[in-house]
């Protein structure tokens, strides 16, 4: 393997974290056969839309889970949080099954496509929320949403009103307040799918800054490849319930594992060189100004 | 490029590490702007070798900081505690929310109105026991009398349906869809009479309607078109309310597409306003149809001997001719009509709140505009409404007013309210009017302390869409179940309180006289209101903000504290405002209740117009537009707390 990007992270993976690495190698997240049906009854067996799905993700490493609408990338995630039950398998986090364990007590974060901010809390209210949830007393906590402001670059933002603030601001805002109470997984659910491209790239390469430093573990579902391969370690190709291949993005796209990757991954509008992608940068500055 | 560098170096300055991070810090920014424009470059191809180093000290500097991080972290960062959900407790809380509620509505609406129906087919046989003896369903039935009500009941409920919605519409657009100056206040007045008590209204439109009033010379003095009418005036205010709070929201966007692809307004209206307001028209149509059908207080001061509805017929069948049997029997009818208007309604809501997800949220109002224009002026409804406002509602309540004022000599003046004081002419009361409105605000208090508490756990639980099927089902259950007290006769419900409660359940105890049967009976009443007011508030809250502040952190308690309960604390305004407004006027169930000293307005007021002498009529006017001075301003207050948000379906 070329000592490239992926190599690196997978350097890191190994090694990067030796303080929170076990010597089992059962840290981070493991997810085990899943399956998450919906519709489910006695004599339906319902729409499977997770097949035996496994995945590993190290301490502070982000995985993307790439696929088209309606994959199970979405529901996927929702069962790693705890909003979906599995109809089998397991996940554990740190080694220890989460299975019954409910949502508020996984420390797991969730970040939606449209925020989701509270809206009769203002901006400070909303990122403090999951510390008043800890008891952290307020001088801390205020501190705390200050710096985290100053973080996604909203600082003295913390008075508005939600309904003020723009899309690209909504998801910074949602963003603090996800990593505020430190969760030990950050799951980001489509967060930059609902904002225009060129947003999207800038708030990409934020997003991947403010999880580095803080450290965070993620799990980043996305369709958008451009996405995927910017904030992502490795990327998780997924199609119609089940994983295909996950690698590092340079391997992803050197050799794909199958035909369906390689189709999928070749409409990447970035792949082909110069081609549609300066294409689509025309067409929505067009449309901007 | 610049802008996310600069904002990166801001960060190091008073980021959320020690300053000693600052060197790795930098790293990380340098190597993410490297990284910002390996992904510009990549259009030549993956990462070159080159670029590895810079990637590897971004690791290397996020590895730090983890370190760091996680030494530091307080105990927000430690590992989740991963402790086994108590599903019990979880069971129990749920179990009570929807218990509570059930053990009320079972022991203060299904027992009385269950002993009414089973004295009516389950008569006394004299030794003891009682046998089933349908006969009596036979004997009604076959009844012409019946049937002629029956048909007063659905004619009057469907004439005065039509009507509502007919001129409904155009109050929706010209008060939801339209600005102009004052229309916060004309909204509130359009609303005032929805809470009028029925009795005041049955009074304000027999004045009107009277030889010698203003609208004497039209012959409406106990006639159809009179009741049709008075309907329409209470009524109004559902059709205008529920189809203007959909239409607000609405996305102008579409019919703007349709006017672009050539649609005449008329036509774009017709073939895509339409379409998306049917859910909400078909809605308000059910309740208003519920309302009408069951109308008692304004029919029974309205009708006369000629006119009535079933509900009239089953007061009129239990005190004056102490037929229980019969009244049983119109009470089960009445049952049927009303469990299908709500059936109908229910179907119309489920599509209503499937089409909610079609609108934006803001609000989408434009000026109003009266002269003619190309892309269609607002005169039309702007017309009829200002006649319906203006002819339909105000008109009676002036004329309400008017008449207050002009002593029993036939000088003005305030003879009427200071006649307030006595207990009217012939001691035709028990006590005076004024003892009379301390009854009722007190009584009122009680019964929307009960309605809001009840009402908001029933709203509660309903709101909640669980995962399993028969979960699912239990709570659509419940929905109706609550609805029924809509329906079914207050007079009903009244009189079976007095039969079931003197000593409920073998205890010795005998509520009658306690003076909570009052409140609680006006409580049953209010109730389906209050959950109706909270119910699509609750309901519209995203389930994903709940599922967000339960992974920050918030147990499923905290998770009620700090999302539902702010969002539906103001519809909880409101739904306290419907409860007491609706209280203070319930006249059916109160009128068997009430016990002469205890009496409450509306009562009294019924009282007073049932007695010769113009004295007493007089005060029946004065006393009228007390209480609907009181009923509008809590309703005014209750309006104000709402504030300009959608919520409620009244």
């Amino acid at each position: 393997m070329d000592p490239t990007v992926g190599t690196a992270v997978d350097g890191h993976r190994g090694d990067g974290a030796p303080g929170a690495v076990r010597p089992d190698g059962a840290s981070g997240l493991q997810v085990r056969d899943a399956v998450v049906r919906y519709g489910a009854g006695r004599r339906r067996p319902g729409f499977v839309a997770v097949d035996r799905v496994s995945l590993d993700v190290a301490p502070g490493e982000i995985v993307a889970l790439l696929g088209p609408s309606g994959c199970g990338k979405s529901s996927l995630l929702r069962a790693v949080a705890g909003l979906e039950p599995l109809a089998a398998g397991r996940v554990l986090f740190d080694g220890e099954d989460v299975a019954g364990v409910p949502v508020h007590r996984r420390g797991f974060g969730l970040l939606f496509q449209d925020g989701q901010l509270f809206p009769h809390r203002d901006v400070a209210g909303n990122v403090g929320y999951g510390l008043e949830a800890a008891r952290v007393p307020r001088p801390e906590r205020e501190a705390r949403v200050a710096a985290l402001l100053e973080d996604v670059g909203l600082a003295g933002y913390g008075g508005r009103a939600v309904a003020t603030l723009s899309g690209g601001e909504r998801q910074r805002v949602a963003l603090a307040r996800a990593l505020a109470p430190r969760p030990g997984l950050l799951l980001l659910d489509e967060p930059l799918s609902a904002l225009d491209r060129r947003l999207r790239e800038r708030l990409a390469v934020d997003v991947r800054e403010a999880l580095r430093a803080s450290g965070t573990t993620a799990v980043f579902v996305t369709h958008d490849h451009d996405e995927a391969f910017t904030v992502a370690d490795r990327v998780a190709v997924m199609d119609a319930g089940r994983i295909l291949q996950v690698d590092a993005p340079d391997v992803l796209l050197r050799s794909p594992a199958s035909p369906r990757v390689a189709e999928f991954l070749g409409r990447a509008p970035e792949h082909p060189p110069g081609g549609s992608r300066d294409g689509a940068s025309r067409a929505s500055l067009a449309v901007e100004s | 490029m610049d802008g996310h560098r600069r904002r990166l170096r801001r960060r190091r300055s008073g980021g959320w590490g020690p300053r000693d991070e600052a060197p790795a810090r930098s790293g990380a920014a340098d190597s993410a702007d490297n990284k910002f424009r390996l992904r510009r470059r990549r259009s030549g191809g993956w990462g070159s070798r080159d670029e590895a180093p810079a990637r590897s000290g971004a690791a290397d500097s996020a590895d730090n900081k983890f370190r760091l991080r996680r030494g530091a972290a307080g105990p927000a960062a430690t590992k989740p505690r991963l402790s086994v959900r108590p599903r019990w407790a979880t069971w129990l809380g749920w179990g009570l929310a929807a218990g509570l509620p059930l053990v009320f509505l079972g022991l203060f609406f299904a027992w009385p109105v269950t002993a009414i129906v089973a004295q009516g087919v389950l008569p006394d046989d004299g030794a003891g026991g009682r046998t089933l003896d349908l006969s009596g369903f036979a004997e009604v039935l076959g009844d012409p009398r019946t049937w002629r009500i029956v048909g007063q009941t659905l004619g009057q409920a469907t004439a005065g349906t039509l009507l509502a919605v007919v001129l409904g519409l155009p109050g929706a657009y010209v008060l939801y869809r339209c600005r102009f100056r004052g229309r916060t206040l004309v909204r509130g007045l359009v609303t005032v009479p929805f809470v009028l008590p029925s009795v005041v209204v049955g009074v304000a439109f027999r004045t009107l309607f009277a030889p010698g009033g203003p609208l004497g010379w039209a012959g409406l003095e106990e006639s159809f078109a009179g009741i049709v009418l008075a309907l329409v005036f209470f009524n109004y205010a559902v059709v205008v309310r529920t189809v203007g709070g959909l239409w607000e929201r609405l996305d102008p966007r579409a019919e703007q597409a349709a006017r672009a692809l050539g649609a005449t307004p008329w036509r774009a209206f017709r073939t895509v306003t339409l379409p998306a307001l049917g859910p909400a028209i078909a809605s308000a149509a059910a309740v208003v149809f519920l309302f009408c059908s069951t109308a008692f207080g304004v029919v029974l001061v309205l009708g006369g001997i000629r006119y009535g509805t079933i509900e009239t017929e089953i007061w009129v069948r239990t005190t004056q001719f102490l037929d229980l049997r019969a009244a049983a029997v119109l009470s089960v009818l009445q049952l049927v009509v009303v469990v299908a208007a709500l059936l109908l309604g229910a179907r119309a809501r489920t599509r209503r709140e499937r089409a909610l997800h079609l609108t934006s949220e803001r609000a989408a109002a434009h000026r109003l505009r009266l002269r003619s224009r190309p892309d269609g002026s607002d005169l039309a409804p702007a017309v009829v409404t200002a006649f319906v406002v203006l002819g339909l509602l105000a008109l009676p309540m002036a004329g309400l007013v008017a008449r207050s004022f002009r002593a029993p000599d036939g000088s003005w003046g305030l003879d009427n309210y200071v006649a307030l004081g006595t207990t009217g002419g012939r001691n035709a009361l028990s006590v005076t009017v004024w003892e009379a409105t301390g009854n009722s605000l007190r009584t009122a208090a009680l019964a929307a302390l009960i309605a809001v508490v009840v009402g908001a756990l029933v709203a509660l639980v309903v709101s909640r869409r669980p995962r399993s099927t028969g979960a699912r089902r239990a709570v659509g259950t419940l929905d109706a179940l609550f609805m029924l007290p809509l329906g079914v006769s207050a007079v009903t419900v009244g009189f079976g309180f007095l039969i079931t409660l003197d000593r409920p359940l073998g205890l010795d105890l005998d509520l009658r006289t306690a003076g909570v049967l009052v409140p609680i009976a006006q409580a049953v009443v209010a109730i389906p209101l209050v959950v109706r007011t909270v119910l699509p508030v609750l309901r519209a809250i995203d389930p994903r903000l709940r599922e967000v502040a339960a992974t920050l952190g918030s147990a499923p308690g905290r998770v009620l504290r700090t999302v539902d309960a702010p969002m539906g604390a103001r519809s909880l305004g409101l739904a306290v405002g419907f409860a007491f407004a609706v209280s203070l006027g319930e006249f059916g169930a109160t009128s068997f209740l009430a016990r002469p000293d205890t009496a409450t307005l509306p009562v009294v007021i019924y009282r007073l117009i049932g007695r010769p002498g113009a004295e007493n009529y007089g005060m029946a006017l004065a006393a009228s537009v007390v209480l609907a001075v009181l009923t509008a301003t809590v309703m005014m207050v209750a309006e104000r707390l709402r504030g300009d948000r959608p919520g409620g379906e009244f």
